[in-house]
């Protein structure tokens, strides 16, 4: 029994609702879960073959990085981070959107987030499989970094050097992925059921079936299930702020000038939250437009993303404008030097098209038009995540290109084998992306039940 | 004790006077000297095959080089064949394979069947030999382990070094084991033996006796050894016919005409920079080039380490046509035209009261008010002060500065005349032009070429190639590689490398030194004296027998007490008092008469790093950055800012050059300091054979000399071509615009290098301080401190004053460290392995920059090392003694380190730059440092081994190091000894002293880091007359 | 509809998830041994050699001092192994046809050396120097074990870094005189650990546990 499309509002209401009008949960059963058992458009194919490609592109960049060695990039002496830590960082940050859309949002009730929680916890942990490549492929013998980062009881006697910010990486990185798996495979129990109830053929029950843990969505199961999430929103909340503050300690503890700040961690994790919505809202508008979801993700959101969006695309202007001013005012050679270097050095194309990206990009936002046009706010987005990308170039190569004694100066061109890589991870987001997309629903079928009226009505009764 | 090293089974010759040096000071894992010996004998079989080849020069053999070798000269991403995959994978697998949970492979221990007495497994040896350059000999003490020779330092013993060593001897070491050293006779490009080729000279030579020798010509280098001498002289007996004739483009012909022209016989002239106070040098780079420049560095230098108190500082005026090391030295430097040199030196000839002299008249006022106050401080310090003149300058220049050194006096003080040391002395390009007369016209039947490769080193003017190629000389030549003249030759003979072979040869003070081998011909290669000999009909004369019979008049222990000296005692020629005859006068009025200079003027000048080229298949010396240019493995045009700017030339560009008619092209270079309208070309690049490393460096700058060995060219073209030639820079980005203002800039900004005026260090001796920020506190700091206060705490000081930027420090760490080598292409990628880096900076303009600096940068050793806390896997940790140790084996190469070291001191093996193929490249390796693979970052350790194994010999004593004892690769080569290395925890050991000199100062001190190794800042003694 | 899973299926996911426990705590002990073992170590394995040689035979019957044949263990990094003529000197007269000894006189005749197989054998990345752990009184037999009764040579320790990092932290218990230090029937004096304080006083024996002490 489908639903008639609600009508459509002519003009863009005062607040629109997180749910179109019309669905029951039927309804949004229904739409929802056709998208894993209906039939595939061609564009998903089509999707799928290039993000394929793409991880094949990885694996032969990868499989070449160790046999032959960190020359196949461009790094050198004194650039001894490049394309490799920046892509890192830039996919940590990405992350961060899910685990605060999925935690915090939940703590705060705020009931928009149940549409996009789902693939952004996904889109999080895709991230986070793509950024811990490069910490390990990035070092001279992964083969042995692989496991001599990890403390265990050795036959060398040796531990990890705990007071290296990289071992601090080590547990942050694991301990996020590791909390944003949990959190979102426990979202997706009862969606399993569903979906277990709603296969046709065995098998695809007995899959679902054995995923969704035996769940019968009985009064005691709904109870520890929301028990259960909420202590992992609580657990994952500080995980958003924690991470990529320890990250941003791979900089702040060094002593590059560019690097030693003491500003760097709100400063990291406000950039991550802008990468993470922008990433979101990237994935986000394409979906809801091709499988015509315009009623689960509707204006409200873009709305609300937008508006996140700006917030932290202004704690990131002020962070530049910080950088700018502490060089000055502290009056320090070196310091005032990273600042001259990023306005007139050979790399400052790269530093005033991080500010058209980060900062003036952004501004447009402000114009509540502006916010409920689903193009004008992808393309925003995704001016934010070259942007972001372009600080992490600007913060790592920039700063060590020129540092302390100008003798040991030198410039940094990345090769075919730094983009390959690159872009490889990114075919890997992608594939994952598209496979989640045909497999779970990337809606939470059952919260968004909660926000059909017929969820509603009934409490006044009691 | 003298059975020593005959009975290694790798050497052969009747060592029986083998003399060991000393007690040696290292150890060493046992060398499997059976397999080496299969490896090499399994090398030859196919490397005949490649010689075969090599003269066909098919490009299949190109390709087969690129296969075969793909790494010594690396340039990724070319050498991605399948063989370099397999290997690098290999080496990731042996990596993995030194893991806690995989097991080793079983390794064998081959003793020795009979094992030498003096011999200590494990121990090295040392011996001393001499390196001969140019003819003459450079005293050397070379460490042998288990018959391998690995290193080599100065001679303590002898004058000539004191200890010390050049760059280029540190390098020879290399030469030893080069995988491209001809390694089997070759005929007519087919490889043969050394029987066939007796058997043919000796009917050639049947032919000859009848004429007396008439058809028979030897071509050599100059000669000081009394045995090659005399076998040569044994030849000329039998064949009084024969003409011997002597090449090498670095002879100093016009310094022989000149002395012939002042006093009319051949003389060498050596100076005792100890004694002048006042030092002028004419176009001279002679704290760097020539025999005598290590000795010159140390005692010039003694006299620039200066403290308050003590007066005494030189002053050293230096007029220069191209930026040298000697001129970055100067108080006063002087940027001139070759064409004005001349004038500058009737200048001082008249100022100085030279008879017959009178002032010029063209000289421009700065350099007349230069040369007026240099010329009156000479004469101020009579009898202490020199004039030295390069061999760049004309014949008659040298002997108008014969007459002005008699003139103020220095000759007998600062100016030591001798008899030439050089046997039968004559000007060689002449000998040349008439051997190439000879071969044009038929007379030239047989010809021996011994050691030298005029085919491409002889002025291109002369075509000396057609004339040995002419189809009907039996022509020889004997060489170390199979080169552009064994190319042209019927035969080409393996010489014996000097640590393969007996001789002697004298040294720039004219003493005797004596060559002895450490290891057998690895290739069968035989010595000049050898092929002399035998040519001269006497067959199988062995070098030892040809030099012992040289010295019969020495008893065998007198003999043997030679060999450990590595000198014959008493054979220094007696010192003479010439008196500057009438030649002197011709000399004024031939350069009177010089014509000034049309168009841009051409400077030809033997390259910092591989000469004349005969070192052009060295490695190490290719990758050495050049002292003023930072450059590596190329030869550039240098033009001055301005000029290049005339031009339309900018760095890289490839400049078409044009002189009298001949062309070549080269790209361009901008270097401050370079006068206007002068363009300095280096020799020594571009050769078209002679070993993997040598071909396709650079470009041949002999192509431009006429037909005679002119090292200056006038009425020069240049026209700058559409084209870029990629250059390795390791110091710098100059290819982008304004690059180097900016860093000089910074540079003075951050108070780098610290500089002070003598008056200025007298009045305020604590200058360096006035730099530091006021805020530095030493002593606070957040990490937790370590207490040096028990045993050693290792620190360095490095005297800018002394140091000449003349990188022998670099190669001797490259050579004591087993550093790679990792080829042009790297380098321009930034990724050079030296663990020694010599910064230089410009200060003031670059038009005309007032000074040119010199630091070397090497692991600071910091106490509060920024590098340590970062290692995640703890591979950089801090020693007992304040050593900042290098875990090789547990790195996994995050970089980290490198990224957060201050200094950028830290060097990463990006790619498997050691060469793990090649058999004589592993012989020549340190078996006491850690041979570092792929993926590993690596840097200086003070020379750790070195320290160990003398902490290891003190215990053994039950004593402490004592001062000097433990000395690092890059403080023993030293010439100028301006690195002192030693235990901060002794008040009397030479380094706490230097800690104390007011002019010590910290790197970058407000960072914190605690640097032990510290900086003496330059003090200039500029003379007040010139001042402003 | 039809049943998807049948009953066993809750025993069977729920004794999974004990298994896979199970399954992961295994394994780790599992490479903790291994890491550890013989195997890997070498510990105690006799390698081929051309000479079946016997240390029992030679040290323990006979009574030779170590250093007739490791000459350069008080002077050298390596201790040495003998070259082919210190065998003969004895070996010229004794047992002059026996065939086992036919390899030795064959090197001797030939002048070819024997290859002997590498019995403790450290990666090449550690520089151990025999001379100073001899002058600083630890016995041969501390590292090299009993070789008096080892008629056949075997790797006595593991070799293994914290094995050298256990003596280099504390260095002290494994002491005893310097003139007794090749000494294999050393008895210790009965205030062994008294004496062993005193020797490490006279021999200024330190702790030495500096990466560059080893490795460079």
């Amino acid at each position: 029994m489908s639903v008639a499309d609600p009508p459509r509002h002519p003009v863009v209401p005062r607040d629109p609702p997180v749910l179109a009008p019309g669905h029951t949960a039927a309804s949004v059963t229904d739409k929802i879960s056709s998208v894993v058992f209906g039939k595939m458009p061609v564009w998903f194919y089509a999707g799928m073959a290039v993000a394929f490609g793409g991880v094949m592109m990885l694996l032969l960049s990868l499989t070449k990085l160790v046999f032959t060695g960190i020359g196949i990039w461009g790094n050198n002496q004194p650039v001894g981070w490049a394309f490799d830590i920046i892509n890192f960082v830039w996919w940590i940050g990405i992350g961060h959107a899910g685990t605060l859309i999925s935690a915090i949002l939940l703590l705060l009730r705020q009931e928009w987030r149940t549409s996009i929680n789902r693939f952004a916890e996904a889109m999080t942990l895709f991230a986070v499989a793509c950024a811990v490549i490069y910490p390990l492929f990035h070092t001279g013998r992964p083969w042995l970094a692989v496991y001599w980062l990890l403390p265990y009881p050795n036959t060398m006697g040796m531990w990890p050097n705990f007071r290296s910010p990289l071992i601090w990486d080590v547990f942050a990185v694991s301990t996020y992925g590791s909390v944003s798996l949990l959190f979102w495979y426990i979202g997706l129990i009862p969606d399993l059921g569903t979906l277990r109830d709603k296969a046709k053929n065995l098998w695809q029950k007995r899959i679902y079936g054995t995923l969704s843990m035996g769940w019968r969505g009985s009064a005691r199961h709904w109870h520890n299930y929301e028990q259960a999430y909420l202590l992992l929103a609580g657990l994952s909340t500080p995980l958003v702020l924690s991470v990529h503050s320890v990250v941003s300690f791979d900089f702040a503890s060094g002593q590059i000038p560019g690097w030693h700040t003491t500003i760097f961690p709100p400063y990291f994790v406000a950039g991550a939250v802008f990468a993470g919505f922008a990433m979101v809202i990237t994935l986000a508008l394409p979906l809801r437009r091709l499988f015509g979801l315009q009623d689960f993700i509707t204006d409200k959101h873009l709305d609300n993303m937008s508006k996140v969006m700006l917030v932290t695309g202004l704690i990131v202007a002020y962070g530049y404008l910080m950088e700018a001013f502490t060089s000055w005012y502290s009056g320090n050679i070196f310091e005032t030097y990273v600042m001259k270097n990023r306005l007139e050095g050979p790399y400052r194309w790269l530093y005033y098209s991080l500010l058209v990206c980060n900062v003036l990009a952004v501004q447009p936002l402000w114009f509540r038009r502006v916010r409920y046009s689903p193009l004008a706010i992808w393309a925003i987005s995704m001016f934010v995540n070259v942007g972001m990308w372009l600080e992490r170039f600007v913060i790592i190569p920039m700063s060590l290109h020129r540092d302390f004694l100008p003798s040991s100066w030198d410039m940094y061109y990345p090769t075919a084998w730094d983009f390959s890589t690159f872009f490889g991870t990114i075919g890997l987001f992608l594939a994952l992306m598209f496979l989640f997309i045909r497999v779970f629903p990337a809606i939470a079928i059952f919260e968004m039940r909660t926000l059909t009226p017929e969820a509603k009505v009934k409490e006044p009764a009691h | 004790m003298t059975e020593a090293v005959s009975k290694l089974p790798i050497l052969q010759d009747p060592g029986d006077c083998h003399a060991e040096w000393r007690r040696p000071e290292a150890a060493a894992a046992p060398l499997e000297l059976a397999a080496v010996r299969e490896r090499l004998a399994a090398g030859r079989g196919p490397r005949y095959w490649r010689s075969l080849e090599e003269v066909a020069a098919t490009p299949e053999f190109a390709q087969m080089l690129e296969r075969e070798f793909p790494r010594f000269a690396a340039e990724w991403p070319s050498d991605v064949s399948r063989r370099n995959f397999l290997q690098l994978a290999a080496a990731g697998l042996g990596l993995a394979g030194l893991t806690a949970c995989t097991r080793q492979p079983i390794e064998k221990i081959v003793p020795y069947v009979r094992q030498p007495e003096e011999l200590v497994p494990g121990r090295p040896l040392l011996f001393a030999t001499a390196m001969p350059l140019v003819g003459r000999a450079v005293p050397l003490l070379a460490e042998s382990h288990e018959g391998r020779p690995t290193k080599v330092e100065g001679n303590p013993e002898h004058a000539a070094s004191g200890g010390a060593t050049s760059a280029i001897a540190q390098a020879s070491v290399l030469g030893l084991y080069d995988p491209d050293r001809s390694q089997a006779p070759v005929y007519l490009g087919r490889a043969a033996t050394w029987q066939e080729f007796d058997r043919q000279l000796g009917v050639v030579m049947g032919a000859q006796a009848g004429s007396g020798g008439a058809g028979l010509r030897l071509l050599t280098g100059p000669v000081t050894s009394p045995t090659e001498a005399a076998a040569i002289q044994g030849l000329l007996a039998s064949y009084p016919q024969a003409k011997w004739h002597r090449w090498d483009p670095l002879h100093e012909d016009r310094a022989l005409a000149g002395s012939l022209a002042a006093f009319g016989r051949a003389l060498d002239v050596r100076y005792d920079l100890a004694k002048a106070d006042v030092v002028l040098a004419l176009d001279s780079d002679f704290l760097v080039g020539g025999a005598g420049a290590v000795r010159y560095a140390r005692d010039f230098a003694a006299r620039r380490k200066v403290t308050p108190e003590a007066s005494g500082m030189n002053r050293l005026y230096v007029a220069e046509a191209s930026p040298s090391a000697t001129g970055t030295m100067a108080d006063h430097r002087l940027a001139l035209r070759p064409s004005q040199f001349p004038q500058l030196v009737l200048a001082l000839a008249a100022a100085l009261g030279v008879p017959g002299s009178s002032a010029p008249a063209g000289l421009d006022a700065a350099t007349r008010r230069w040369s007026e106050a240099a010329a009156r401080d000479l004469a101020a310090h009579r009898g202490r002060s020199l004039v030295i003149a390069g061999e760049a300058l004309s014949a008659a220049a040298h002997a108008v500065v014969h007459a002005i050194n008699a003139a103020l006096g220095a000759a007998g003080e600062t100016a030591i005349y001798s008899e030439a040391a050089e046997v039968d002395p004559v000007d060689a390009g002449a000998s040349l032009a008439a051997l190439t007369a000879d071969l044009r016209a038929g007379q030239v039947d047989v010809l021996l070429v011994a050691g030298v490769n005029p085919v491409y080193d002889a002025p291109a003017g002369l075509d000396f190639a057609s004339a040995i190629n002419n189809g009907r000389t039996f022509t020889a030549h004997l060489g170390l590689h199979a080169d552009e003249t064994a190319e042209l030759c019927r035969w080409h003979l393996p010489a014996a490398h000097y640590l393969e072979s007996w001789g002697d040869a004298r040294a720039f003070d004219g003493s005797v030194c004596l060559i002895q081998p450490l290891i057998e011909p690895l290739y069968g290669g035989r010595s000049l004296a050898e092929v002399v000999a035998a040519a001269g009909g006497r067959a199988g004369a062995s070098g030892f027998d040809l030099l012992r019979e040289q010295w019969q008049a020495l008893s065998d222990d007198d003999f043997r007490r030679a060999l450990h000296d590595g000198f014959v005692a008493g054979t220094e020629p007696p010192a003479l008092a010439p008196e500057p005859g009438a030649g002197v006068a011709a000399a004024l009025a031939e350069l009177a008469s010089a014509a000034p200079a049309e168009g841009f003027e051409l400077a030809l000048r033997p390259d910092p790093s591989v000469l004349d080229g005969r070192f052009a298949n060295n490695g190490w010396l290719q990758e050495c950055p050049k002292p003023i240019t930072k450059l590596t493995w190329d030869n550039v045009l240098l033009l001055s800012p301005r000029s290049a700017q005339e031009i339309g030339a900018s760095n890289e560009q490839v400049v078409d050059i044009e002189v009298a008619g001949r062309r070549l092209r080269a790209p361009a270079w901008i270097l401050p300091g370079q006068p206007d309208g002068v363009a300095t070309l280096h020799l020594g690049y571009g050769r078209a054979r002679g070993g993997r490393v040598a071909e396709g460096c650079g470009v041949n700058a002999f192509a431009l000399q006429g037909s005679t060995a002119e090292w200056n060219l006038q009425g020069a073209s240049l026209a700058p071509a559409d084209e870029k030639r990629p250059l390795a820079c390791t110091q710098g980005h100059y290819a982008i615009e304004g690059w180097l203002e900016e860093e000089s800039h910074e540079a003075e900004r951050r108070h780098l290098v610290r500089e002070a005026s003598l008056e200025q260090y007298r009045a305020d001796p604590a200058f360096v301080r006035a730099a530091d920020e006021k805020h530095i506190d030493a002593t606070t700091s957040f990490a937790p401190g370590f207490d040096y206060g028990q045993g050693y705490a290792w620190g360095m000081t490095i005297d800018l004053n002394a140091c000449t930027g003349c990188n022998a420090c670099v190669v001797a760490c490259v050579a004591e460290n087993n550093i790679p080598v990792v080829g042009r292409d790297q380098v321009r990628r930034g990724r050079e392995m030296q663990w020694i880096r010599v910064d230089r900076y410009f200060r003031g303009g670059l038009d005309e920059p007032e000074a040119i600096v010199h630091q070397p940068v090497l692991c600071m050793q910091c106490e509060q090392a920024p590098c340590e806390t970062v290692c995640p896997v703890a591979a950089t940790t801090h020693s007992s003694e304040g050593l900042n140790d290098m875990v090789y084996n547990r790195c996994v190469g995050t970089r980290y380190c490198a990224n957060n070291c201050p200094y950028k001191v830290r060097r990463f093996n990006f790619l498997l730059y050691q060469d793990w193929e090649t058999p004589q490249l592993k012989l020549a390796r340190n078996p006491d440092v850690t041979v570092r693979s792929r993926g590993v970052m690596e840097k200086c350790t003070y020379c750790v081994q070195r320290i160990n194994h003398a902490r290891i010999e003190a215990e053994r004593e039950r004593r402490t190091i004592r001062d000097g004892e433990a000395r690092t690769a890059c403080q023993q080569a030293c010439p100028a000894d301006a690195i002192v290395f030693g235990n901060l925890n002794d008040p009397e050991a030479r380094v706490t002293k230097s800690k104390r000199d007011p002019r010590n100062y910290a790197l970058l001190a407000e960072l914190g880091t605690r640097p032990r190794t510290t900086y003496l800042a330059i003090v200039r003694n500029p003379n007040p007359e010139l001042a402003g | 509809m039809a049943q998807v899973f049948t009953k066993s299926a809750n025993a069977f996911a729920r004794s999974s998830l004990v298994a896979g426990l199970l399954l992961v705590a295994g394994a780790g002990a599992g490479l903790w041994v291994l890491a550890r073992s013989g195997y890997v170590t070498r510990q105690g394995l006799v390698l081929e050699q051309p000479v079946p040689f016997s240390h029992d035979h030679h040290v323990g019957q006979i009574g030779i001092d170590c250093r007739y044949c490791h000459t350069a263990v008080e002077t050298s990094a390596t201790a040495g192994i003998p070259p082919t003529a210190t065998c003969m000197n004895c070996h010229k007269q004794l047992w002059t046809n026996a065939a086992l000894l036919e390899p030795v006189r064959a090197s001797f005749r030939d002048n070819l050396p024997l290859a002997w197989s590498k019995v403790h054998d450290l990666p090449d990345f550690v520089y151990f120097d025999h001379s100073i752990h001899v002058a600083k009184g630890v016995a041969c037999v501390t590292c090299h074990g009993q070789v008096d009764r080892m008629p056949l040579m075997y790797q006595f320790p593991s070799l293994q870094m914290e094995w050298c990092l256990a003596c280099h932290r504390d260095p002290v218990k494994n002491l005893r005189p310097r003139e007794e230090v090749t000494n294999v029937a050393w008895q210790p004096p009965v205030d062994l650990e008294k004496r062993q304080h005193e020797w490490a006083q006279l021999y200024a024996v330190k702790s030495k546990t500096s990466c560059s002490t080893c490795h460079r």
